[in-house]
């Protein structure tokens, strides 16, 4: 007996706890839904953020000991070595990563006389340093890295390459006993050089404040491979005031001297003939240039002055032909007193640049994004000499004490808040506007990121959408729920449903390729349309309205819509047919002819009329469907008593029964539009996806989705354009749930309002 | 007419005409769709025209008549065409898909009914149907077969020939994927495995050895399998066949490249039918040709059927227990409300935004942490750390987890009350009546839910275009070779398929009613879901009242 009250118990227990582990394990699911869309909500989120870091700088490794002086310092690639040029034409190499970090790996004589006379570095990119000997002849030096992996292991060997030649140029033709500048620091500014793959370009400044230009071409020896160089020569006597900077672009097509006062900028490609192009004045009051510097790309040139204000100005396109004008400064935010601007180093690739003070303060900007990235004292001395590695992840400086390389963070200097959304300056644009242009061929290129005009045309493109769904979708549902009849409902529902279920693949490509070009023909047809239709429907009212009863009886009541089927379908074809006759009459044949050249207004053949009835046919459903439950569930006893009381069916529906449902019309609405701003690929196919704003209806747009669609298979795991792509999924996210979360909310509301009816 | 306005009788019949338009626009795209595809595997008749240009040219056509419009005379003369003989203010033009695209510039044409001279369908033009460069038409002057000349009975021969051809070529490409792939799959895991034993450090003397015998094994494999496929290729271009074309030219077309021949213009009405039903089957059944433009739609088939099933296998568990735990086990509590908020907002969330998070989250974050874990072999060749059909899956699961908790709840609200109670009071838990009678009841629901589900699944291309699907996969992602289901392998998908053919393909005009084609079956199968999704909805709510009282 007792056995088997146990083996009762044994069983209940395990009973009970299957029970108990199935409500957890339901729990759990239950809990995974909301946790699903956290997850989403919070990833995005985590993939975004860093584009909104700001920079970080932190000390790595530094190299005290050094007999030379420097003229130039570099850093290689992967950041493993650094290394230093002297002004006698020695390359020394340190190591400044693992074991050994701090030491001299090599020191490589590049063999060139010690009658130099003038030193200086090319663009960050190039890589390449010159050497200008008393004879006016030129070396170019090129410090590379071989990379080997002996024994599976990668290692570097520093060695130097001559582009050009181990043997000097001849590159000016300097009068005798001319020119006998002793090369120091502070006149590395009055060379500059550029090279081509070849060509040189060298500007120079004598002793007697003469500017020269040259132009070096170089031909090859069919047999003997050997370089015979040619040489253009022009005094640049246009150039007044004390020199500040030469500076030329790294392919040698354009001059800039940079004076206290003035800038001039020439066209050097004919080396015989530097034609002055502009000529401006930027003296500011007292302040003074103090130096100046080309950015990334070679477009803009910055401007340094002696108060720490920093100016950025480059060719653009004016009402009067090109100008050169400044687009935007910077001020240095340095506590010092003395806050010159004495050198500017710019990145290798992207727009951002280091300013430099006499005291050894720096401050970092970034041009697109105007953002002011880092500000500080790196080292307590003068900065002699300051440069970015090749990708940006390190920074090398040369000081009093030696050479101290920096790790740096900063991979999205280009994106800001401000930059996303307001209108930017962008190099060579007239004005500040909105532009998405996310990639390009060259590596120099200004990312233009402004989720603007995307956003715009996701909302232009779920107007037109909404135009084109509200009122049909509503009406139909206020319809079906309040005046079909039921046997015509059961039909009518089920259609609507697969309606929804329909792919949207196949609504874009129907819209792309079938729609959009029949109605680019039969344009006129779809303003008939517009006029028509309603038109009929009334008249086919009034003609049943005064039809016999006989007649009127044998439909049931709220067969309407069946009746007006063929009707639609008589007067959609009309209109479509009558089209090309409108057309020879209004329009001489073309309408999109006329709309183009009379009007003037821009024509694409996928347009966002396209978009608006194709979207709109996929939005229909969503507002019918939640619509029509709206309205359906409004209690009949009110209805009931209104009608009782006299008032007819349609002042019953507009007064009692709509005013009820209106919370659920509200959140049929607020779907759709849900709907509409995501739909992707409707709008891919049915637009050109050119990112432009303009409200036209005969234009296209870019939305948000379609971008995404278009853009992220290409871009760059981590890379800003693939965070932004996760802003622009993130934007979608919130603005879709902003617009679920009210309609749910009301139709929640609502349901507790009806239950308590 | 005043009081007729008053009563308001005009605004009801307005909105009557809205409903009017959505569903003359559902059902008229269901037949556009249905007519556009069904009609591009109707073998039509090839014209023959005589062409005579206002310039004074003139020249054979010889082709199907593949659209026709009417062009305002006044477009045609502001284009530079000169009429001296054509009155009225509109001409009918021809689009003629000419086909031979190796002799002509365009494969499609434009002629102007008036210039058209002479028309007829004559005896004995015959299409081609050809691995490279699409149709071609003509009529069969020779048939050489085996060296020999054949002039008579000609059409037997031909026939005789290319099924020989299509059964070498067939045979050649079974080696190739079988047999061959089979080979290069086993190499590629040698090679892995070498890899592994590398990073392992268990990399022996022998172990090299061993690799090295069975590559060797392998190789010699290969070459003998290579010879067979080098001779059945060979044995297929034996014959030829020798075709006078439009321009009058003899042309002599090798049967390795020759698929199928036809004579439409010969055929009576049940040939016709008979043509088209295999037209049907080879859509549905062959490999996609041509930069997808012409052939099959197999492999996106598959790859479709294939996603969808793996989706639902994840899905289904997932949102029964989610919609059981809102309706049976939570109360009215804040975090239900939360829930439900999340679950509309789930199903409201664009289907892109669902790609976007596929891609970075499955599969380059999870996707390469498996990759480093499990498969450091083969980095930094991606295995699941690329876009595959086990990431669309997972996706899509996602996507479609609020339709299967929503369909199922509404099948578990459906389920009277009483019936639980009674269950409850014979002293089951609420765990035994879960699962004995809730469950079983609503299985119809979830069946619905699961349904809806496959057919959102199966339509749905924007997250999968960042997540999984290619425009040509060279593999399916079930095959013969150990493990035999690839889940880390991209796939084609119908919906991309058309998104492809239709918008990014080189000839968008000789692609445009495989499209249609393409169209028709993926609204047909989603139609067919979601009308079964809906029948068994209202099969249920029919039984459930019953229940009731």
């Amino acid at each position: 007996m007792s056995q088997i009250s146990s083996n009762g118990l044994k069983t209940d227990s395990k009973r009970l706890f299957k029970d108990q582990f199935a409500k957890y394990g339901v729990m759990t699911g239950g809990v995974l839904v909301l946790c699903a869309l956290l997850l989403i909500f919070f990833y995005l989120l985590y993939v975004v953020k860093p584009v909104f870091n700001a920079a970080h700088i932190e000390p790595r490794s530094s190299v005290s000991t050094m007999a030379n002086k420097y003229v130039a310092v570099g850093i290689e690639e992967q950041t493993e070595i650094a290394f230093g040029l002297t002004d006698k034409g020695m390359v020394d190499f340190y190591n400044v990563k693992g074991s050994g970090t701090g030491k001299l790996i090599t020191s490589v004589d590049a063999n060139i006389d010690d009658n130099i006379i003038a030193f200086s570095s090319s663009a960050p990119h190039q890589g390449q340093y010159a050497y200008l000997n008393e004879h006016g002849e030129i070396t170019v030096i090129k410090p590379s890295f071989r990379v080997a992996f002996p024994n599976d292991v990668r290692t570097l060997t520093p060695v130097i390459t001559y582009p050009f030649g181990e043997q000097p140029t001849p590159a000016l033709d300097l009068p005798a006993g001319e020119a006998r500048n002793i090369l120091s620091r502070g006149e590395k500014t009055n060379f500059a050089f550029a090279t081509d793959e070849n060509a040189i370009g060298i500007v120079y400044k004598t002793a007697n404040d003469d500017v020269i230009f040259s132009r070096l071409e170089s031909e090859e020896d069919m047999f003997t491979d050997e370089l015979s160089w040619t040489s253009y020569q022009s005094d640049l006597n246009f150039v007044t005031g004390t020199i500040q900077q030469l500076l030329i672009s790294p392919d040698a097509s354009r001059l800039f001297v940079v004076t206290d006062k003035h800038i001039y900028v020439a066209n050097s490609r004919d080396g015989e003939d530097v034609q002055l192009l502009y000529t401006v004045d930027v003296g500011r009051n007292a302040a003074t240039i103090t130096t100046a510097k080309l950015l990334a790309g070679a477009n803009s040139l910055m401007v340094g002055y002696s108060d720490g204000y920093i100016g950025q100005w480059f060719e653009t396109n004016s009402a009067d032909g090109r100008a050169f004008i400044q687009s935007r400064h910077f001020q240095m935010a340095v506590d010092t007193e003395d806050k010159a601007v004495v050198a500017i180093y710019p990145e290798f690739y992207r727009r951002t640049f280091t300013a430099v003070t006499k005291s050894g303060e720096a401050n970092i900007f970034h041009t697109t994004s105007e953002a002011e990235l880092w500000q500080g004292q790196l080292v307590d001395q003068a900065i002699l000499d300051f440069e970015f590695s090749p990708r940006s992840n390190a920074i090398v400086i040369y000081s009093a004490k030696g050479l101290s390389v920096f790790k740096i963070e900063n991979e999205h200097p280009e994106v800001s808040w401000s930059g996303l959304w307001q209108e930017v300056w962008y190099e060579g644009y007239p004005e500040a506007d909105y532009i998405w242009q996310s990639s390009s061929a060259s590596d120099d290129f200004e990312s233009k990121f402004s989720l603007v005009p995307i956003s715009f045309g996701t909302l232009k493109a779920a107007m037109y959408a909404m135009m084109f769904a509200v009122p049909i979708g509503l009406a139909a549902a206020v319809y079906t729920a309040y005046f079909m009849a039921p046997s015509v409902r059961k039909i009518v529902k089920p259609t609507v449903e697969i309606m929804e279920a329909l792919p949207t693949v196949i609504l874009g490509f129907l819209a792309g390729l079938w729609l959009a070009p029949v109605i680019e023909e039969h344009l006129p047809g779809v303003v008939l349309l517009l006029i028509l239709l309603p038109l009929s429907v009334f008249i086919t009212a009034f003609i049943w309205h005064n039809l016999p009863t006989k007649v009127r009886n044998k439909v049931p009541a709220g067969w309407d819509s069946i009746i007006l089927l063929p009707i639609v379908v008589i007067v959609g074809w009309t209109s479509f047919a009558l089209s090309p006759l409108v057309e020879l009459w209004l329009f001489n044949g073309n309408t999109r002819l006329f709309i183009t050249n009379d009007l003037g207004i821009t024509f694409d053949q996928r347009n966002s009329l396209i978009v608006g009835i194709a979207m709109g046919f996929a939005v229909i459903p969503t507002i019918f469907s939640i619509a029509e439950d709206a309205v359906f569930s409004v209690p009949k006893t009110l209805s009931s008593g209104s009608l009782a009381l006299g008032a007819t069916q349609w002042q019953t529906l507009v007064k009692v029964v709509l005013l009820t449902a209106s919370p659920g019309i509200f959140s049929a609405v607020m779907m759709g539009l849900g709907r509409a701003v995501g739909e992707t690929m409707i709008v891919l196919m049915a637009t050109g996806n050119t990112p432009i704003m303009d409200w036209s209806i005969f234009e296209g747009m870019r939305t948000l989705s379609a971008n995404i669609a278009v853009e992220m298979p290409e871009s760059e795991v981590g890379s800003s354009h693939y965070r932004i792509l996760f802003l622009a999924a993130f934007v979608l996210f919130i603005f879709t749930f902003f617009f679920n979360t009210i309609a749910e909310f009301v139709r929640q509301r609502l349901r507790e309002k009806y239950s308590s009816l | 007419m005043k009081s007729w306005f008053k009563s308001g009788a005009p605004w009801i019949w307005m909105t009557a005409g809205a409903v009017s338009i959505s569903l003359i626009s559902v059902i008229g795209l269901l037949l556009l769709i249905a007519s556009r595809g069904l009609s591009y595997f109707w073998p039509s008749d090839i014209y023959q025209f005589g062409v005579n240009t206002q310039t004074g040219q003139s020249y054979t056509v010889i082709g199907e008549i593949y659209d026709r419009e009417l062009v305002p005379t006044q477009r045609l003369i502001e284009a530079g065409i000169k009429f001296d003989n054509i009155q009225g203010e509109e001409v009918e033009r021809l689009l003629v898909k000419t086909g031979n695209r190796e002799f002509v510039e365009l494969d499609f044409q434009w002629i102007l009914s008036p210039e058209i001279t002479q028309s007829d369908t004559p005896s004995g033009l015959a299409v081609f149907e050809r691995s490279k460069n699409g149709n071609f038409y003509g009529f069969v002057e020779a048939v050489i077969a085996d060296g020999k000349r054949i002039v008579e009975n000609k059409e037997a021969a031909l026939e005789q020939a290319i099924e020989r051809a299509v059964e070498l070529n067939d045979l050649a490409l079974d080696l190739q994927n079988d047999e061959i792939g089979a080979i290069n799959y086993e190499l590629e895991r040698l090679r892995l495995k070498q890899r592994k034993y590398e990073l392992e450090g268990t990399l022996t003397a022998e172990k090299v050895q061993e690799l090295y015998d069975r590559r060797a094994e392998l190789n010699l494999e290969y070459r003998e399998y290579e010879k067979q496929l080098f001779a059945y290729r060979n044995q297929a271009k034996r014959d030829e066949v020798i075709v006078k074309d439009m321009r009058g030219e003899l042309v002599s077309l090798p049967m390795n490249y020759i698929l199928d021949v036809a004579f439409p213009n010969d055929m009576n009405f049940f040939g016709k039918v008979a043509r088209y039903g295999k037209q049907i089957s080879k859509f549905i059944f062959d490999d996609p040709r041509e930069a997808n433009t012409e052939g099959g739609v197999f492999p996106a088939i598959f790859g479709t059927v294939f996603m969808v099933m793996l989706m639902a296998v994840i899905v289904t568990p997932f949102g029964v227990i989610a919609a059981i735990y809102l309706h049976e086990y939570a109360g009215n509590s804040a975090v239900t409300k939360i829930i439900r908020i999340a679950v509309i907002n789930l199903a409201g969330v664009p289907s892109i935004v669902y790609g976007v998070f596929g891609l970075g989250f499955f599969v380059y974050m999870f996707g390469g942490s498996l990759d480093q874990l499990f498969y450091p072999e083969a980095l930094p060749g991606p295995t699941f750390g690329t876009p595959g059909v086990m990431w669309s899956a997972l996706t899509l699961a996602i996507l479609t987890l609020p339709v299967v908790i929503v369909s199922t709840e509404e099948g578990l609200s459906r389920i009277p009350g009483s019936l639980r109670q009674g269950s409850l009071a014979l002293g089951a838990t609420k765990a035994e009546t879960l699962w004995r009678i809730v469950i079983p009841m609503a299985s119809p629901a979830i069946m619905t839910g699961l349904i809806l589900a496959v057919a959102r699944a199966a339509g749905e291309v924007a997250p999968l275009m960042l997540v999984g699907v290619v425009k040509m996969a060279p593999t399916l992602p079930v095959d013969g070779n150990f493990p035999f289901v690839h889940l880390d392998r991209k796939f084609m998908h119908l919906g991309f398929h058309i998104y492809d053919v239709g918008f990014q393909s080189p000839n968008v005009e000789a692609a445009r009613p495989l499209v249609y084609a393409t169209s028709f079956l993926l609204v047909t199968v989603i139609v067919a879901l979601n009308i079964t999704a809906i029948g068994i909805r209202n099969h249920l709510r029919e039984k459930y009242k019953a229940l009731e009282h």
